[in-house]
């Protein structure tokens, strides 16, 4: 337990000294929205509706932009080598930076979702349904995209190439959430797209960091 | 206890060399010298368990005998301090956060550089801080690849100093070196890697 907590103290150390890194993520969703916002009418009454869309698109991508480095540092310092030799198992090792990298980018696309849910025209009740979608969807999109970066980490142009691969694999969780949130605006029940979100993230958690610490290996060996 | 048997390692098609075998007993240094490009840093990886071999068996008493590696890149985040750095391979290691700062010391990184950012230090203050690592905890057995490189010479006798302790407390080691080794280390030995047979 003392090694996890000292690979995810060392990534928010990390993230202190690159503050970029971690403001880039909510301040891309937030010029989105607010582009789509100026792209409509004024209180254009069809913003509403696709509300669930912008938002969920727009974080999707805004948490894409941070994945590439999630290894990519590890990888070239010859930290990632270390890792793999330590006395912690390297799915551990994956997992502290998983939850790390989900600390730093989704939880605060989590918190800024509502004030522009609101923005785009969602109630209260919407914003509610909104914010329990993306606290599920985010670790997903933290852990397909780390697996992914994992793949990707040993080749060259990887930022090109993280994007194409991982989007359709996050479809279903994009589906299910933006889904929940149209459920409740047209008044029905959103406990089975947020069920399923969760069964999503349950697979995520099981699965992805063996899988992850398997494609780590084969890009050292 | 340290066993290879007729081991091959190659490199994309390329065989980088074949039927190597020895073994290497606690108190042993073997240093692996060859031209550029010949397997050293292979074999290291491979002995680490970073690399699949070709063909061949290598085998250790105890299984798995526990090791410190030392490679080419030295494993530090830039952004961070020399403590920073160690007190996360400490927490890794399970080794105590008190023993970085003392692993520092004794190689001879002074209180002021150990809490500079690392990419404001020089090749050689990098390097120390890369080797403190071999002193957060007590493990059998050394892999170290050019582990002399940057170093000036105060830092070579040191490095002698830390080797010379390791095997004298019963410990192997296993380095490549472009270099001299330091003088009146025991146990030592030499394998030339460029004359083992490869295509």
């Amino acid at each position: 337990m003392r090694a996890l907590v000292a690979v995810m103290c060392r990534e928010l150390r990390l993230a202190a000294r690159a503050r970029s890194d971690w403001l880039m993520p909510p301040f891309f969703l937030l010029v989105v929205v607010t582009v789509f916002g100026f792209g409509a009418e004024p209180n254009d009454p069809r913003l509403s509706a696709f509300a669930p869309a912008i938002l969920w698109v727009a974080s999707l991508l805004a948490a894409l932009l941070t994945l590439e480095r999630l290894f990519r540092a590890d990888y070239e310092d010859g930290t990632l080598e270390q890792m793999m030799l330590a006395p912690l198992p390297l799915y551990l090792s994956a997992a502290g930076k998983l939850i790390a990298h989900w600390v730093l980018t989704g939880l605060p696309l989590v918190l800024l979702s509502a004030p522009l849910g609101v923005a785009l025209g969602l109630d209260g009740a919407d914003v509610r349904v909104l914010v329990a979608g993306l606290a599920l969807g985010t670790p997903c999109i933290s852990a397909i995209g780390g697996f992914v970066a994992a793949l990707t980490v040993g080749l060259p142009r990887a930022g090109l190439l993280l994007p194409v691969l991982v989007l359709p694999l996050i479809v279903p969780v994009v589906i299910f959430g933006a889904g929940a949130v149209r459920s409740a605006q047209q008044g029905l029940p959103v406990d089975a797209p947020l069920y399923f979100l969760a069964a999503i993230l349950a697979v995520c958690l099981t699965l992805v960091p063996w899988v992850l610490s398997a494609a780590l290996r084969n890009a050292v060996d | 206890m340290l066993k290879i048997d007729r081991l091959s390692l190659s490199r994309g098609d390329r065989v980088l060399f074949s039927g190597l075998s020895l073994s290497l007993s606690a108190g042993e240094l073997l240093h692996v010298r060859g031209a550029n490009g010949c397997g050293k840093t292979s074999l290291l990886e491979a002995l680490a368990g970073l690399r699949r071999v070709a063909s061949g068996v290598i085998r250790t008493q105890p299984d798995p005998l526990p090791l410190h590696w030392i490679g080419h890149r030295n494993a530090l985040s830039a952004s961070l301090s020399p403590l920073q750095n160690l007190e996360f391979w400490a927490g890794l290691h399970g080794a105590d956060a008190a023993a970085a700062d003392a692993a520092l010391a004794a190689v001879g990184l002074k209180p002021a550089v150990r809490k500079r950012a690392v990419r404001s230090l020089s090749a050689g203050q990098k390097r120390r801080c890369a080797l403190a690592r071999l002193l957060l905890q007590v493990r059998a057995l050394w892999l170290l690849d050019e582990p002399l490189d940057g170093l000036d010479a105060d830092g070579i006798a040191l490095m002698a100093d830390l080797l010379r302790a390791h095997l004298d407390g019963g410990g192997l080691v296993v380095m490549t070196s472009h270099q001299m080794l330091p003088a009146a280390l025991p146990g030592v030995r030499e394998l030339a890697l460029d004359r083992l047979g490869s295509s």
